[in-house]
């Protein structure tokens, strides 16, 4: 049984974001795509895109959160936290790692000759 | 063979339905008992008793339930209104199935009572129950300019506050004389009233509404009293009392109270032997409950039951033996408690209150004959609340006169409270008890909830269960675990000696050293501030900013809407003509939101990202610094004019504080560190509520320490008396220095001081009598934070990489659309989201 209709997030087109040096390791920028704010973010080595806006509070500031890794069953996983209360969301699953029922979209990402490139998967 | 699993089924998935399942479910697994709940409502169950925060911005998620949860659990959710029990057959209808049940439970709950007025189904007419009720009002208020409510009783009020919270013009219309009948009398009533009327509330007692004026499109435009007066209001909300939900137990044929409720006994069993009723459907010993921790008690007693009764647990028979109806709430911000007989009925029983019209405060409490406290009332102040109830439920005969037990404490008097006392008044969890869960492994404030159910009802004990596990810990002489984070296996006074012996320079040196994974929220920005403290490297330096919050990252403070304030220093509070003007220009130019603070500044708000550098450029042309308010380092220093104007002033405090608001300007700390110098000992800057306060004298300086205002004020301790300036200086910068080294993350230095082992006699031996022989060397720290403090805004103004960090997207130039203003008072503030207009997809839900 479901409540409510699970959230649907309008594909993105493959963009080339920007320059990888553009971003500080560690740290994320925003960018618009097709009137979307993705976040972009460049952590241990890779780098990883999800939806910009904090569910919890409507604004739009993921990429401005502290980034991360947290362990679960053993595993170590990347996550950021939201700059406004400090939500967490997992970076590769989107999944708010305070309340499973709430995410944001993760988006696929490539770098090619040192730029970022971000888009849905077909 | 295979016997078949029981089946059981509750109708109605509120607070009390719920809690029943998490019952069951601690005796019984899915392969023991299956269990379906019956929800009627368009959400699973939630927090019914903070349903106003669902008007809350950030909205807090009040649910309980969830449907990943019961699935995980076994239960089995049909969405849809029970419609018909056949007693016999043992089947409910609901939503064109037909369940067949082993036994069944009945939590619906109860309905809001709408006294039978004409037009009382009007457009613009709602009660207050659901979280639908409340979306609808919310879409009401928007077109709306003045609401009333009628009912001032408990949840009219609470009604009230959410139209005032809405922004509507607010009335309350109560039938009696003054304000929540059932539980006050006529002087605690008016003790509310004068509050709730401060709130800018308007209250109307002994009124009688005759009818619901409409307009000619069938909308609400008021209220007609008895005797010819009127209201006008374009939204009504009925809070006039609550009825059990009795109506499909009583077409089964239950048995139900002459004024409703279904009948149940000690066991939670109505007249039927498979049925049961809990909560505020169900009437026991001649009493409904309108309370959720009543409720709670019957689904412990009824789980237990329903499993004996089926065979499924073996266990003595539970019995609900009536609960107390003694409330402590937070109305609309006032404090209201009542317990026992607190009207002081019972025969040969004697009152003694105290009212105090200022303070807007009332408490009475009722002694019988034999001196022993009955019960009593305590509005606007409930600081003695658990006491009292604790004297009222123990039946303690009075040692001590009566009218003692509601004087306000005298200032550093001890406080009387009772050896065993109840802690959690919702789930009746006494302190003794919370102890012996301590004494048997919960080694925090999750764990408590768990096994003892404390802070599971209102929360509002929650706070005085981190004090006794705390306090609790150390008496058992644990060590009280105080690693960062998982990645660091130090505490912040560890780590913090770790990286100075070994000279560590950057978060990555630290992490590969002593940490693991990639850090987080909070050992990334703890790092970052030991750095700064121990190096004074630019917080926004390519090494140093990856490890900032946002705040620090930007250098201002992000605000709700994700835009950020401004707020440039003014040392002392002391600010030119030329200065005033530049402020202003740069506020009117930017469009930003201004306000004077509590901290003698002037504070713009509402600035983009992408317009702080240049905002930055022209306030520092004027001839302004960085103010740090969003750094944990030195915020103001607040003076008051001192001796150079005030008559009274005996030196020049407002140099003084200039002078060290200057000096330890831009100190990263653990926590942010506020001070205050004060002309004389009037105190007009408020100087002991502050880190460290300094108060002049004839002959010269005291220097107060470890004060703070915020969540729980304390005055600062003297730490030296008739100091010359330099002295006041040097005694400071080791105060400083020791306290940036050895305090905890976010440990403000009156819990610092607090903590610190030998209190203030040890601070004295350290920084005045040298005895470990550090001051030279906090001396030097000192000395090189302010030789290379320089101004980080001009830094970041003037580095075009720093600057670009500032673009709102890194491949394009527009602004965030999310962020949207609306006219208050002359000036903009963020759109709450009933005004938020639709926008189109914005990476999100
Ligand atoms: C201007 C100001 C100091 C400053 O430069 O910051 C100030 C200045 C005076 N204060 Fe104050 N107080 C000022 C804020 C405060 C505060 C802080 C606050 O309210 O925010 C306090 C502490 C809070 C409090 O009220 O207790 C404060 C506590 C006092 C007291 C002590 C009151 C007490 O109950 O202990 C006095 C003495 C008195 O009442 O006789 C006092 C008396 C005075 C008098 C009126 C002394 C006098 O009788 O002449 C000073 C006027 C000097 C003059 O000639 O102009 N002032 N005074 C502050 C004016 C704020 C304002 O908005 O007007
Ligand atoms: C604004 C407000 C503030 C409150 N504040 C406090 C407080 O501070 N302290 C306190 O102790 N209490 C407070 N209460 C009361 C508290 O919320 C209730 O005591 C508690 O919710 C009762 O739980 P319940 O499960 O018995 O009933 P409910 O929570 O009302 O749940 C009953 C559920 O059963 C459903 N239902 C009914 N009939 C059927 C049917 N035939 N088929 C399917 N479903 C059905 C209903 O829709 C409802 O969802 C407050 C209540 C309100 C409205
Ligand atoms: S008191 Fe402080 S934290 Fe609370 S609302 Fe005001 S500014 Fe925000
Ligand atoms: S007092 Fe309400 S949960 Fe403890």
């Amino acid at each position: 049984m479901t409540l409510t209709a699970p959230p649907t997030h309008p594909p993105i087109p493959w963009t080339r974001v920007c320059a990888l040096d553009d971003i500080l390791p560690g740290t994320g920028v925003c960018a618009l795509i097709g009137g979307q704010q993705v976040a972009v973010f460049r952590l241990g080595g890779r780098v990883y895109a999800t939806g910009n806006r904090d569910p919890y509070t409507g604004a739009n500031v993921l990429s401005r959160g502290l980034t991360g890794s947290y362990t679960v069953s053993g595993e170590t996983r990347v996550k950021v936290a939201s700059p406004l209360l400090k939500h967490a969301f997992d970076l590769e699953s989107g999944l708010s790692l305070d309340d499973p029922r709430l995410s944001v979209p993760v988006y696929a990402t490539r770098t090619e000759g040192g730029d970022v490139w971000t888009g849905s998967l077909a | 063979m295979s016997t078949p699993i029981p089946h059981l089924v509750i109708v109605g998935n509120g607070m009390v339905g719920h809690r029943l399942t998490e019952q069951l479910r601690q005796h019984a697994a899915p392969d023991a008992l299956r269990l379906t709940v019956i929800s009627e409502e368009s959400r699973l169950a939630y927090d019914r008793v903070h349903l106003s925060s669902h008007l809350d911005d950030p909205r807090p998620d009040l649910s309980l339930a969830t449907d990943a949860g019961y699935r995980d659990s076994g239960v089995t959710v049909v969405q849809g209104r029970a419609d018909a029990v056949d007693l016999t057959a043992k089947t409910v209808q609901v939503a064109g199935q037909t369940l067949a049940y082993d036994a069944l439970v009945f939590a619906t709950g109860s309905f809001p009572f709408v006294p039978p007025v004409p037009g009382r189904d009007a457009r613009g007419c709602f009660v207050y129950r659901t979280l639908d009720d409340l979306d609808a009002i919310r879409e009401a208020a928007r077109g709306a300019r003045s609401g009333a409510v009628i009912g001032g009783g408990l949840l009219g009020l609470e009604a009230a506050g959410a139209l005032r919270k809405l922004g509507l013009e607010t009335h309350v219309v109560e039938f009696a004389p003054h304000l929540m009948p059932a539980q006050l009398d006529a002087e605690g009533g008016a003790a509310l009233r004068h509050t709730i009327e401060g709130m800018g509330i308007a209250v109307h007692l002994s009124r009688n509404t005759r009818q619901v004026s409409v307009d000619a499109q069938g909308r609400v435009t008021g209220l007609d009293f008895e005797g010819g007066t009127r209201l006008d209001a374009d939204l009504v909300v009925f809070s006039a009392g609550i009825r059990p939900r009795d109506d499909l137990a009583r077409a089964a044929g239950l048995s139900v109270g002459e004024r409703g409720g279904i009948l149940i006994d000690d066991a939670c069993h109505t007249s039927d032997p498979h049925t049961y009723a809990v909560g505020e459907c169900a009437l026991h010993d001649g009493r409904v409950y309108g309370l959720v921790a009543p409720g709670y008690q019957m689904a412990k007693v009824a789980a237990v039951n329903v499993l004996r009764d089926l065979g499924v647990l073996d266990a003595p028979p539970a019995h609900f033996r009536g609960a107390d109806l003694s409330t402590k709430l937070k109305l609309l911000g006032v404090e209201v408690g009542s317990f026992g007989d607190a009207r002081g009925v019972t025969p040969g029983a004697r009152s003694v209150s105290l009212s105090d019209n200022v303070r807007g405060t009332y408490s009475k409490v009722v002694v019988s004959e034999d001196g022993r406290v009955l019960g009593g009332l305590l509005v606007g102040d409930t600081a003695r609340y658990a006491d009292l109830l604790d004297l009222t439920m123990t039946g303690t005969p009075l040692c001590v006169p009566p009218e003692t037990l509601i004087v306000p404490p005298l200032p550093g008097g001890a406080a009387t409270t009772s050896a065993d006392a109840l802690l959690c008044s919702c789930e009746n969890v006494r302190q003794s008890a919370l102890c012996a869960a301590i004494g048997e492994g919960a080694r925090d404030v999750a764990s408590l909830k768990k096994c003892t159910g404390a802070g599971t009802g209102c929360g509002g004990c929650v706070p005085s269960l981190h004090g006794l596990l705390q306090t609790e810990l150390r008496r058992l002489g644990e060590t009280v675990t105080n690693h960062l984070c998982e990645h660091y296996p130090y505490s912040r006074q560890e780590l913090f000696d770790v990286i100075r012996v070994r000279g560590h320079a950057t978060w990555d040196e630290v992490l590969a050293a002593h940490g693991s994974g990639l850090g987080c929220e909070i050992c990334k920005p703890a790092v970052g501030s030991i750095l700064a403290s121990l190096h004074g490297e630019l917080v926004v330096a390519p090494q140093h900013a990856p490890l900032q919050d946002t705040n620090d990252a930007f250098l201002a403070n992000i605000q709700k809407n994700g835009t950020y304030s401004v707020m440039p220093r003014v040392p002392g509070g002391e600010i030119t003509a030329e200065g005033l003007i530049a402020i202003g220009a740069v506020a009117k130019r930017y469009g930003l939101y201004c306000k004077i603070t509590g901290g003698q500044r002037i504070d713009l708000l509402g600035a983009h990202r992408d317009d702080l550098p240049a905002i930055w450029e022209e306030l520092i042309a004027a001839g302004f610094e960085s103010g740090h308010a969003y750094g944990k380092s030195l915020r103001t220093v607040k003076s008051c004019v001192g001796s150079t104007w005030c008559r009274y002033g005996v030196q020049d405090s407002t140099s003084l504080a200039v002078r060290l608001e200057l000096r330890y300007r831009g100190l990263r700390s653990p926590h942010k560190l506020k001070s205050g110098v004060s002309g004389c000992t009037r105190e007009c800057a408020e100087a002991r509520s502050k880190d460290f306060g300094i108060i002049a004298t004839e002959k010269g300086w005291n220097v107060y320490v470890g004060g703070n205002g915020g969540v729980t004020p304390k005055h600062a301790l003297l730490l030296a008396s008739d100091l010359s300036e330099d002295e006041v200086v040097t005694l400071l910068d080791r105060y400083l220095m020791f306290y940036v080294r050895t305090a905890d993350r976010l440990q403000r230095t009156s819990t610092w001081l607090e903590n610190l082992e030998g209190g203030l006699d040890y601070l004295c031996g350290v920084i005045i009598d040298d005895r470990l022989g550090l001051c030279a060397e906090l001396d030097g720290e000192m000395a090189r934070h302010v030789g290379t403090y320089r101004d980080e805004w001009a830094a970041a103004v003037n580095d075009p990489a720093i600057r670009a960090r500032f673009r709102t997207f890194v491949n394009s130039d527009a602004r965030d659309e999310g962020v949207q203003w609306v006219d208050e008072r002359g000036q903009i503030r963020p759109a709450d989201a009933p005004h938020l207009y639709p926008l189109p997809m914005l990476g999100g839900d």
